[in-house]
Formats: C-alpha cells, sequence, structure tokens
C-alpha cells in the first residue's frame, strides 16, 4: 500500500493526501510532511533549486525504507512523491503522507522516511543565485537525524 | 563495466556515463576511484578528494573497499542532498 513517485511535474499535496485516504475507514492518522524550496540557502538569496537525482535506485532506495518503515510501526499506507528538475521559491520539493490506525506510528514513519531521504536517497540540489550555480553541500545535522533511527524503534502503535 | 557520474563530478569528469575497462589490479571500488583519478585533468578534478566520493553498485549503496567484480553500474556521486 505504497506509492512512490519522482517527477518533475509540480506536487499537490491535497490531492496526494486525499489518493491516500481514499475509500478507506480503517485509518485514524494521516501524517503529511511537505518539504518547501526556501529563498534563502546559508544566508544566500536564491532565485531557484535545480534537483538531480539517480533513475533506478532512487525509487529503489525509498522503497526499501519504506518497506523499513512498515516493519518498524503497523502503517495503513505512504505516499512519497519527489519532484525533480527546476523548483522555485514556495514550491514543494518533496511530500511524505504516511496513514495509520493512530497518530504516533504516522508521526514516528513519517520522520523516519524524511531523514533517510536526505541521506541516502540519490538526489542532489544545485542552487540558482544572482544568475550563478553551486551545489548544496551535505549537511552534518542531517547525517545525525538519520543515524538515531539506527536503534531499534520503540513500539509506536500502544 | 558501465561508470555513472551525478551532481558535481558528472560535471567535472564532463560527462555521465561512460564504459571503462580498468586492470585487473583495481579491486575495490576506492582502487576504481584512484585509477578514474588518473586519467586525466579533467578526472583528477573530479577525484581530487576522494573522501566525498560516495558510490553504489547495481543501485545499492557500497563502501569504498566495496569489491567491483561482477559490477554492471557503478555510480560515482558526491554526499546526496535529496528531501
Amino acid at each position: 500500500m505504497s506509492h512512490i513517485r519522482i517527477s518533475s511535474d509540480p506536487i499537490d499535496s491535497a490531492a496526494e493526501t486525499a489518493a491516500l485516504a481514499r475509500g478507506r475507514t480503517d485509518i485514524g492518522a494521516v501524517v503529511t510532511f511537505i518539504g518547501v524550496c526556501r529563498d534563502d540557502e546559508a544566508g544566500e538569496k536564491i532565485a531557484a533549486l535545480s534537483l538531480e537525482h539517480y533513475p533506478g535506485m532512487a525509487e529503489a532506495e525509498i522503497e526499501s525504507h519504506v518497506r523499513e518503515a512498515e516493519t518498524r510501526w503497523p502503517l495503513l499506507g505512504v505516499r512519497v512523491v519527489h519532484r525533480t528538475g527546476r523548483i522555485e521559491p514556495g514550491e514543494t520539493i518533496v511530500l511524505v503522507a504516511v496513514a495509520s490506525a493512530h497518530r504516533q506510528a504516522a508521526f514516528a514513519a513519517a520522520e523516519f522516511l524524511m531523514d533517510y531521504l536526505k541521506t541516502k536517497a540519490p538526489f542532489w540540489k544545485k542552487v540558482e543565485a544572482a544568475g550563478v550555480t553551486h551545489w548544496v553541500e551535505a549537511r552534518e545535522k542531517d547525517a545525525k537525524a538519520a543515524a538515531r533511527w539506527k536503534a531499534p524503534a520503540r513500539d509506536a502503535a500502544e | 563495466m558501465k561508470v555513472l557520474y551525478f551532481a558535481w563530478i558528472r560535471e567535472r569528469v564532463g560527462k555521465a556515463e561512460e564504459d571503462v575497462s580498468p586492470p585487473a589490479s583495481v579491486v575495490t571500488v576506492g582502487e576504481l576511484v584512484q585509477w578514474l583519478a588518473g586519467r586525466g585533468e579533467e578526472y583528477a578534478y573530479a577525484f581530487d578528494n576522494p573522501k566525498v566520493v560516495r558510490a553504489a553498485i547495481d543501485r545499492v549503496h557500497v563502501q569504498p573497499q566495496a569489491a567491483i567484480k561482477g559490477a554492471r553500474e557503478i555510480a560515482l556521486f558526491p554526499p546526496m542532498t535529496g528531501g
């Protein structure tokens, strides 16, 4: 019950969230995380981001982390949509929507998936600012955020 | 074997992918990176700091000490910045 999509099309977060729960009455909680392009990157005003990815591996990597989330928490549905190409400030870069019977599992799984997406999914951001471009550097705090999930997860469904 | 490059490694090498035939003495991913770095100026520039180079063999993340034997597709890229 997962849907993974990588596309250069704009992301309609309301439609994605609705699709997750459509026709279902067993879902008690849906947590949606939306990552949005800011107009500032490390203190610099930016015009846009360009997202590059490794086709095939990006989907497989997200899929394997969705499977992992499903073994850790009792999930009823997962949707991950990641945009590529040129993205302007205010536009959505990534959407992670997780459904469960109860909120704890949905919150935890959404956070787990985002932390892994940041550090393990093969995507790269390039900044376009004042007519010049440069690649975004990976952040230590993102690696730390992902590393904390290596400890066994508590049962969030209780 | 096919080697793919992404992000600034792709830009520095000047191509997205190529077929390479390293000598038998090149056993690991780390050695492959070192061997590629010796292929010319653009490669030396792309791989001037091997510590930041990440790799995947057949679309699975691997460490620099991973063996390249039998690999169909080896990707080399900088740390990921998605999400």
